[in-house]
């Protein structure tokens, strides 16, 4: 255990390592941010005095060094536009995207497993069918477009819902929440069904997939023809044995969501990471799309962990050490 | 704690909620509330952050200048009443009595005083833009309360207008002794200069503007209520919401929801299509599209022609680009309507414009004679460089320009591209041929010249946009003599010398002046501002 703890550790600095160098050559080669900071009447000398303040007048190589000491002591720069701490903007933001991302994952699972336990179970009934063909479509359709489509009917047609905003938010432990009040959770409807279509989709589909296969097996045979109630085998037989595939996938939607809402936030003006990411690049803001890339690796080693450990605790199985090797 | 415990904890919560949705609800039914959807953030509500027509147009709600710019950019009175230029280098400002900070406070010269130093103590700016200009203060005198000399180190005759854009704070939020213009001492000032958080979070954003600010969450509202103190025409609007939506799609959609009252900068062909619930303004801005050329190189990077030599430094290639282009055609079809052609680098309303300027018409058989005449008469090749995503229909213009120029024989290739590498490849001095925009914000026509026209001079502050090496000495001459002419007549008179002189030889090319749109819902009136600003205050009621 402590053993894989360790090697695990050792491979996710690595990889934040080589991530940090990509992103930093990246952002370097898109463009001169000051020629879009500085106010267009400004003189050469403003330009200038700009420049080596920002310290953009070093060559890459030390930019990258300066910013890589700055890192390791928690320091990810700041952001040239809004003078604040690039970690702690981003992490001002996170609670909202948050919110959003965690609502649309348990839409998707609330109504992504029944649907594929109906379909993997009742192959050819024509609903199923149906469903199938649907997820493909939920599955394909791009989510911007979508969007217009729900602000369009929803905000626009019907005025049931608001079409952006954050709406009104309770602060829990000093973090604002919108899911806590009515006008909040109208304006969540929409980016959570937004986000949980796809979702939904490929949950469906994973889900009827590993069912299908998994009442043809001998163990599910052998409980039905030992007289276990239907009930029972779907839960404990069946289901219990294909969530490992799902919780995988769960797991690397919820890290990608976190990191990638962007269009979804952009579309209902949801002022979550995403949107600041958006708004940086468009900027060239570079600490804060460096930092948010970072933390963003971040995450996806930290998921991909969790995501191992939870695999130990369904499946009793898989022990640790043995997935090292 | 017990799951119950926290049950009743989240009932608290709900209900707390549905109270303020409700409290929300009977607020608006007043219809004294007002919610601005903006194209782009502020990125501060400190007015001496970032010199953006953004942040300076939220500012404005809140904090007022000693002089203020009406909706054609004219330089009118604010916090001082009234000023007078003493000599070329002494302006004495009398200042308004009666007037008071949202705090309670007094406004008096001690707060101007107090204002200045604080543009030059202030360590987190983005741009230093507001520097400058107090630099060039050789002495602020103070004679009495409400009387302030300022003596400049240059000659500055756009001093009134500068100051306009220069909000003035209150001493009050800062621990200091006798205030004077000493900024080598701290100016008397004991406590540490505030940082941009003091004023986004609201303790130090005291103003004498009719708003004050009520809360400023970053990336998702501005919340502002009146300033019932206010001296002016009080605003119509209790309480009044800035919400950021950068796409113009969500934007628009918001208004048809009703979500937003009114919107930033709808899409033209939108606007045309908006039902009769809604209104819009178009009012023609100051900035202009216009086309660079270099003429700097003899071997320009982008250039393919006879000999290898650069036909931009041709006069005659440069007025048959001009003459190949149908500005009306680009305003009809491109833009909808909502742009001007244009034939000067500035609107004509505009202090030193040409009043009526020889328009650039459209003739495809005088480009080509011309370019006979220059000996291309098989044309030559050029890529045009343009942005896709900073002026209104960029790529689509460009695409225009670049298919009429083909027709005279000019074969032009386009190479749009998103702002941010476009502006850095400029100013490296990448293109042979671009198409730019350009807001003047001051100054009227001498700020598109001084910037563009002139040869570049570091120590001067001119040509810091002239990518394309344009240099006459004649119109330098003109130019850097208008600049430091104080009399305003005098100033105006040469202002048009060197536009015209400029317009001869076509160092650039003018194409439109963009139109700037805002969209509301029924009931409600906006004139418009010329330099784009949008303000609760300007919005009215329809009567």
């Amino acid at each position: 255990m402590l053993l894989f703890t360790l090697q695990r550790m050792l491979q996710s600095i690595a990889v934040l390592l080589a991530v940090s160098v990509a992103v930093f050559l990246a952002v370097y080669a898109v463009g001169d941010p000051v020629e879009l900071l500085v106010n267009p009447e400004a003189t050469q000398l403003e330009r200038e005095a700009m420049v080596s303040r920002l310290g953009l007048d070093q060559p890459v190589w030390m930019q990258y060094f300066t910013f890589l000491s700055n890192a390791v002591q928690g320091d990810m720069g700041t952001s040239f536009v809004h003078a604040e701490p690039a970690l702690q903007l981003i992490l001002s933001r996170m609670p909202a995207t948050f919110e959003l991302v965690f609502l649309a994952m348990l839409v998707a699972s609330i109504i992504g497993i029944p649907l594929g336990l109906y379909v993997g179970l009742k192959e050819e009934n024509r609903i199923a069918r149906a469903i199938m063909t649907g997820s493909i479509f939920g599955y394909s359709i791009p989510s911007f477009w979508k969007g217009m489509v729900l602000i369009l009917f929803f905000a626009v047609w019907l005025q049931w819902l608001p079409a952006s905003g954050r709406g009104e938010t309770v602060s829990v432990f000093g973090i604002p929440f919108s899911f806590l009040t009515v006008d909040g959770l109208r304006h969540l409807a929409m980016p959570v069904i937004n986000l949980a279509i796809p979702n939904i989709a490929l949950i469906t589909r994973l889900t009827a997939a590993g069912a299908s296969e998994a009442r043809m097996q001998d163990y599910v045979k052998f409980a039905r023809a030992k007289g276990v109630r239907e009930k029972r085998i779907v839960r404990r037989h069946i289901l219990r044995n294909i969530l490992i595939p799902i919780i995988t996938v769960l797991g690397v939607e919820f890290g990608s969501l976190i990191a990638f809402s962007t269009i979804t936030e952009t579309v209902f003006a949801w002022p979550g990471m995403g949107k600041l990411l958006i708004t940086s690049i468009y900027q060239l803001d570079r600490p804060v799309v460096v930092a948010y890339v970072m933390l963003v690796t971040f995450i996806f080693v930290v998921v991909n962990l969790l995501v191992d450990f939870t695999y130990a605790l369904l499946d009793p199985r898989v022990s640790l050490s043995e997935r090292m090797s | 704690m017990n799951r119950e415990g926290e049950l009743v904890k989240m009932k608290s919560f709900l209900f707390a909620g549905t109270a303020a949705i409700l409290a929300s609800a009977t607020m608006s039914s007043q219809a004294e509330e007002l919610k601005i959807a903006l194209s782009s953030e502020p990125t501060a509500a400190d007015p001496h952050y970032h010199n953006l027509s953004t942040n300076n147009a939220f500012v404005q709600h809140i904090f007022e200048a000693l002089t203020a710019t009406d909706a054609n950019q004219n330089v009118g009175p604010s916090l001082a009443e009234s000023w007078e230029g003493v000599d070329d280098n002494t302006w004495v400002f009398k200042l308004r009595e009666g007037v008071k900070f949202s705090d309670g406070s007094d406004f008096n010269a001690d707060d101007v005083v107090f204002t200045f130093c604080r543009v030059l103590n202030n360590e987190n700016n983005v741009s230093g833009s507001f520097a400058p200009d107090v630099e060039n203060f050789a002495s602020v005198e103070v004679s009495d309360p409400y009387t302030v000399k300022i003596t400049t180190k240059q000659v500055e005759p756009l001093l009134p207008e500068l100051l306009s854009q220069i909000y003035i704070l209150s001493d009050g939020i800062l621990e200091h002794g006798d205030l004077s213009f000493d900024p080598a001492n701290g100016c008397g000032v004991t406590g540490e200069w505030p940082s941009v958080d003091s004023f986004n979070n609201g303790s130090m954003t005291i103003g004498t503007g009719p708003f004050v600010l009520d809360d400023f969450t970053k990336g998702s509202k501005i919340k502002m209520s009146r300033n019932d103190a206010y001296w002016g025409e009080a605003p119509a609007w209790e309480k009044v919401e800035l919400v950021p939506v950068p796409s113009a799609g969500p934007r628009l959609a918001g208004l048809l929801a009703g979500d937003y009252d009114f919107i930033e900068s709808p899409a033209a062909r939108d606007v045309k299509q908006l039902g009769e619930e809604f209104g819009y303004t178009a009012k023609p801005s100051s900035r202009v599209i216009f086309l660079q050329m270099d003429v700097a190189r003899d071997d320009s990077p982008f250039i393919e022609a006879e000999g290898g030599k650069n036909p931009f430094q041709d006069e005659r290639v440069r007025r048959a680009v001009a003459h190949a282009i149908n500005r009306e055609a680009i305003v009809e079809r491109i833009m909808d309507g909502f742009a001007e052609p244009a034939s000067q680098f500035v609107p004509s309303e505009m202090f030193g414009a040409q009043t009526d300027p020889v328009p650039l018409t459209y003739d495809p058989e005088k480009a080509k004679a011309l370019l006979a005449e220059a000996g291309y008469p098989d044309g030559f090749k050029v890529t045009l460089s343009a942005t896709n995503d900073r002026y209104i229909n960029d790529s689509q213009v460009a695409q225009a320009i670049a298919q009429f120029l083909t027709r005279v024989g000019i074969e032009t290739d386009l190479d749009a591209m998103t702002r941010s590498i476009f502006f850095s490849r400029r100013s490296k001095r990448e293109f042979s041929f671009s198409m730019g925009g350009w807001g003047s914000t001051s100054g009227g026509a001498a700020s598109f010249l001084r910037q563009y026209v002139t040869t570049g001079d570091k120590e001067r502050g001119v040509g810091g946009s002239n990518y394309g090496g344009w240099s006459d000495p004649e119109f330098d001459a003109v130019i850097l003599e208008a600049i430091e002419t104080v009399d305003a007549g005098k100033r105006a008179e040469m202002l048009q010398q060197a536009g015209q002189m400029a317009l001869d030889k076509l160092g650039l090319i003018p194409v439109h002046f963009e139109s700037t749109l805002w969209a509301y819902r029924d009931g409600l009136e906006f004139d418009g501002r010329m330099d784009q600003y949008t303000m609760a205050k300007d919005i009215r009621p329809a009567k």
